[in-house]
């Protein structure tokens, strides 16, 4: 199961990971190799078998409408790379 | 040829639970910028969803007024992308398997009754508020940038998604309408579009008349109300007849729709294709409602406003039905109906007077005696009486009284003008020839145009020339 | 007084006697352990910090640094995270602290909890006590060569396919991975969500029982959790009789197990037998041979989302650019290392649209092939057993080149993880000097089997954990 250069560049678009050309050719590489390795569950026929996606089977698990206190505002921004005034300052998003 | 507009909607309906969809957070707008926010609403390394029983609740009510099946399970998926309004990098919505599916809503339209097929209805939680600033032109100096406020992240949403059922912009206003008077009666949510806690987007497509076929759908976004919807639709349904007439193909695409200018505007199609890497939400455990939640739901649910449409529909018509019930004014008018009102003019007062007003106050006895003199009093004391009508303690009596009162003020000037410009007449009056008042009452008739009240007239000019 | 404690050797049992006969105080204990990191750490490299001051008065307790800690930096061996300070407890941290145990610090991991090795931490690698030039395993690498090297009396790791239980094995240390769901994962930096557990690793199996009993049972802040059926008991006593052991053939004769490791699980399995077990083979075909395919599919999906968050915008690491795109996308290649961008991009490719059903979906499929082998073994059996990693602790860099290779390490604890039960390690020998580890598998919540397994087979066994480098 081979990664195509183009393939892998596309997926780093989707992860936004800024990929560097060193990066690129050996993930190529690496993510080759391991896909390759994982492809190995196509092998089971398992059209009759209904999917896990979580080890407990358990349901309803949910809380009363009831609030709480939020973060203080010195909380919230604790760890904020940029604050500006009481909101989290980003580059230009459009 | 003529084209059939096809129309689908995506309505988001934001709920107004006490707290957000997955924390604890305060659900509501007030307070200071991200004073709403946790380590679950910040999307802080570690934090943990827990769904909010009540919105889990509200989504299937809202289901089952609009006729839909509730899942038996129903899952949580994350769907996938990257924004500074998105704190986890995935927004928490059900996808493959929503709370409620396969519903329909009947709009009751007269001869023939408009019914909308609801596809499905999801519950997710709400992206936060990005807030873009600056640039060269921008009001705030220095460099472009986007600033962000997490209070609404969260927040519970319910998207229902519209079969293409609906060929004209009208329809959609009247669907919409009836569907956000569900909503509110439900108690879910105040779905006001200004607020956004009601958004709209429209799938708009033509097919020639009769054709049944389904093409190549635009996706209309930002139209903050109802007629701003409705132009919408028209705006798109026009400029896709002129692409088909000009021999052209309509290219899917996103537009925004600027109602000052009736533009629509294509958004910058985005670098890659959406891939949202929908996978089953593996922090959430799946949701399946016990029937005695569902019959209880059930069984809260009040008499629905398209069923109301109807029944008042036959008494009334359609038209008038539609707009008490989505005006919310139904219930009223039914009440004044009780209190003795003639049907036909109780209908129209309330709806052409009391359209946004709120009503939960008003006397339906009160308003009844309104209706019956409504051709008796002068029309400013009917404005006058509506004005007031919904404050509480309302009462009509001094406005039905207020009508001599009124005319006395209009009328007395007249009849001391009479009086001053006839002595003699005055003088042979008091002399006891009381022939002479259909004299005053007559020159006060021609002076008012006729459209004074000859009895009232008659008693104030005796009485003033008695005094 | 504190010089009299032998952190190398004393338990946390025993350590929680000596405070309430008042024979040390909790500052004293506390500054003990400090000591045994000033005088070892530096070669060992097992905490990523440490705290000076004690805050309760138990025994002090290492945490492995996926787990928020209120006040004190919580980098999860990220550069991204680097300076983080959380403004929150973990459930288990908090549940820690109000059972009066103080944080020694913080322990080194594999970034994000991701491989074998703890060679992954953006903040160097930790060596293992036992040979320095050997790794500790991992990802909680940290926890483990803590307690072993007398740094720690106890910790805590957190295991998405072994990170507790190999390098519990490979430094010679007791460590359970419990039942999914019965441990909060509230507050532990998420790698694969429907996989991640948080467990303890001791230095013998009443102190994990009891570690495990403080941080277990339901947590209102994570709706994965239930309440633990029956209370953790502490497990006294060496009789077996009645028990049922079985041996997984795939599990044992897996290709790659080193011979002086399955020398010693033979061994160990004997004693059991002695010991009054009834011990019979048997077979789990698919789980081993589609186990690991699963885990490399199921757990880097769930990890490309889990680690979308660290976008510079609200904590963390922020790299500029002109739009927020550019700073998300120079932040996520500067913050991340090889091993988080491998998985992110396995796992986002395995969920991207037009291989999701032969990837994703898949593997959920064999996630449940892999839970029906296991449910049909225990109808006949109480406990699986079988070595915990095919090898003793490797060298540092042998397998750093090969990501492969490395997986290779899981290959035995992953396919119970994949079925999300309780797994125990206990060291049962040595194999060129270093330890082998025995792992202890059971149905879901059968912690107190493990722990019954395990108290007698390590009393039979009377393994040294103490390295004997630094005995
Ligand atoms: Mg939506
Ligand atoms: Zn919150």
């Amino acid at each position: 199961m081979a990664i195509t250069r183009e393939e892998v560049l596309h997926v780093a678009k989707l992860a936004r990971l800024e990929l560097t050309d060193e990066e690129v050719e050996r993930l190529t590489g690496e993510l080759g190799a391991i896909l390759e390795a994982v492809g190995k569950v196509a092998e089971l026929d398992l059209s009759d078998v209904p999917p896990t996606s979580h080890p407990l089977e358990f349901v309803n698990a949910w809380r009363e409408d009831e609030p709480r206190d939020s973060l203080a505002l010195d909380e919230v921004f604790a760890n904020a790379p940029q604050r500006e005034g009481d909101l989290f300052r980003v580059p230009p998003s459009t | 040829m003529t084209w059939q507009p096809v129309v689908g909607l995506e309505i988001h309906v934001q709920l107004k639970t006490r707290t957000k969809m997955f924390c604890a957070c305060a659900n509501g707008y007030g307070g200071g910028e991200n004073t709403q926010t946790c380590p679950v609403c910040l999307g802080l390394p570690g934090a943990l969803p827990v769904p909010n029983r009540v919105a889990l609740e509200w989504t299937i009510k809202l289901g089952l007024a609009l006729g839909c099946e509730i899942a038996p399970r129903a899952v949580f998926a994350r769907k996938n992308y990257f924004y500074p309004d998105l704190p986890k990098g995935y927004q928490i919505s059900q996808y493959d398997l929503p709370s409620c599916t396969n519903g329909k809503m009947l709009v009751p339209h007269g001869d023939e009754d408009l019914e909308v097929a609801i596809v499905r209805a999801h519950l997710e939680e709400d992206a936060a508020k990005t807030t873009h600033v600056g640039g060269r032109s921008g009001r705030i100096g220095g460099a472009e940038h986007s600033l962000v406020d997490f209070n609404r992240g969260g927040t519970p949403l319910v998207e229902i998604v519209t079969g293409p059922d609906i060929h004209s912009s009208e329809d959609a206003r009247r669907f919409l309408q009836l569907l956000r008077q569900t909503i509110v009666e439900l108690g879910i949510s105040d779905a006001e579009m200004e607020k956004g806690t009601l958004r709209v987007d429209a799938n708009v497509s033509v097919r020639p008349e009769g054709s049944g076929e389904l093409r190549t759908r635009c996706e209309l976004k930002n139209m903050n109300s109802f007629r701003f919807v409705a132009q919408g639709i028209d705006a798109e349904v026009a400029r896709q007849i002129a692409v088909y007439a000009g021999g052209g193909e309509v290219v899917q695409e996103t537009y925004d729709f600027d109602a000052a200018s009736g533009a629509l505007t294509a958004r910058r199609s985005k670098e890659e294709a959406d891939d949202y890497r929908y996978f089953p939400e593996p922090d959430l455990v799946p949701m399946e409602p016990t029937a005695e939640i569902v019959e209880r739901l059930r069984a809260e649910l009040p008499e629905l406003p398209s069923a109301r449409i109807r029944r008042l529909g036959d008494e009334l018509d359609h038209e008038r039905a539609g707009i008490l019930v989505t005006g919310g004014l139904d219930r009223l008018y039914e009440a004044t109906v009780a209190a003795g009102a003639e049907r036909l003019p109780a209908a129209n007062l309330i709806a052409n007077r009391l359209a946004g007003v709120a009503v939960e106050d008003v006397s339906p006895a009160e308003l009844a005696l309104l209706v019956e003199a409504r051709d008796r009093i002068p029309r400013s004391s009917l404005d006058d009486a509506f004005d007031h009508l919904a404050e509480p303690g309302f009462s009509a009596a001094p406005y039905l009284v207020q009508e001599a009162v009124s005319d006395t003020s209009e009328l007395g000037p007249v009849i001391e003008r009479i009086i001053a410009a006839n002595p003699g007449q005055v003088e042979v009056f008091r002399g006891g020839k009381e022939g002479l008042l259909g004299f005053f009452v007559g020159q006060v008739m021609k002076e008012t145009g006729g459209k004074a009240n000859a009895r009232i007239v008659s008693e104030l000019v005796r009485e003033r020339l008695a005094g | 007084m504190s010089a009299a404690i032998d952190t190398l050797r004393l338990t946390a049992e025993e350590a929680a006697g000596l405070l309430e006969r008042k024979e040390v105080t909790a500052a004293e204990l506390h500054r003990a352990y400090l000591d045994a990191a000033a005088e070892r750490d530096p070669e060992l490299h097992c905490y990523l910090r440490l705290v000076e001051e004690p805050v309760g008065g138990g025994v002090p307790i290492a945490l492995k640094d996926v787990i928020s800690t209120q006040g004190i930096e919580t980098t999860a061996g990220s550069k991204i995270l680097a300076g983080y300070v959380p403004q929150f407890d973990a459930t288990v941290a908090a549940r820690c602290k109000a059972a009066g145990l103080p944080t020694i610090g913080k322990t080194n991991t594999d970034e994000f909890a991701m491989g074998s090795s703890t060679e992954n931490s953006a903040y160097g690698p930790t060596h293992n006590p036992w040979d320095p030039e050997r790794v500790p395993g991992g990802s909680g690498g940290g926890t483990a060569a803590a307690v072993s090297a007398g740094l720690a009396p106890w910790g805590l790791g957190s295991d998405t396919g072994g990170s507790i239980k190999q390098p519990s094995a490979l430094c010679g240390n007791v460590g359970l991975r419990p039942t999914y769901g019965t441990v909060s994962r509230y507050g532990v930096v998420a790698f694969a969500s429907s996989l991640d557990q948080i467990g303890p690793v001791a230095r013998n199996v009443r102190d994990c029982a009891l570690l495990y009993s403080i941080i277990a049972g339901r947590d209102e802040r994570d709706s994965t959790t239930v309440e633990l059926p029956e209370a953790v008991r502490l497990p006294e006593g060496d009789d077996l009789t009645g028990l049922r052991i079985g041996v997984p053939k795939e599990l044992n004769e897996a290709e790659g197990i080193e011979p002086g490791v399955a020398a010693s699980v033979r061994d160990a399995i004997e004693l059991a037998r002695s010991l009054g077990a009834e011990v019979r083979e048997c077979e789990l075909p698919r789980s081993v041979e589609y186990g690991l395919a699963c885990y490399y599919l199921i757990a880097p999906a769930e990890a490309s989302s889990n680690l979308a968050r660290y976008d510079g915008v609200r904590y963390g690491l922020r790299v500029d650019g002109e739009s927020y795109a550019e700073m998300v996308e120079r932040t996520r290649d500067a913050g991340f290392g090889d091993e988080p961008k491998r998985r992110i991009m396995l796992g986002t490719y395995a969920l991207s649209a037009g291989y999701f059903d032969a990837f994703y979906g898949q593997a959920q499929k064999v996630r449940t092939v892999i839970a029906r082998e296991h449910a049909a073994a225990f109808e006949r059996f109480d406990v699986l057993v079988s070595p915990t990693s095919p090898t003793v602790a490797f060298k540092l860099g042998e397998k750093a080149a090969n990501p492969l290779a490395m997986y290779l390490s899981d290959l035995l604890t992953i396919p119970s993880c994949m079925a999300g039960l309780p797994g125990l390690s206990i060291p049962c020998g040595l194999s060129e000097g270093l330890p082998v580890g025995l792992q202890l598998i059971g149905p879901q919540f059968s912690e107190n089997t493990l722990f019954r397994l395990g108290h007698a087979l390590e009393a039979a066994l009377g393994f040294d954990v103490v390295p004997e480098r630094l005995r």
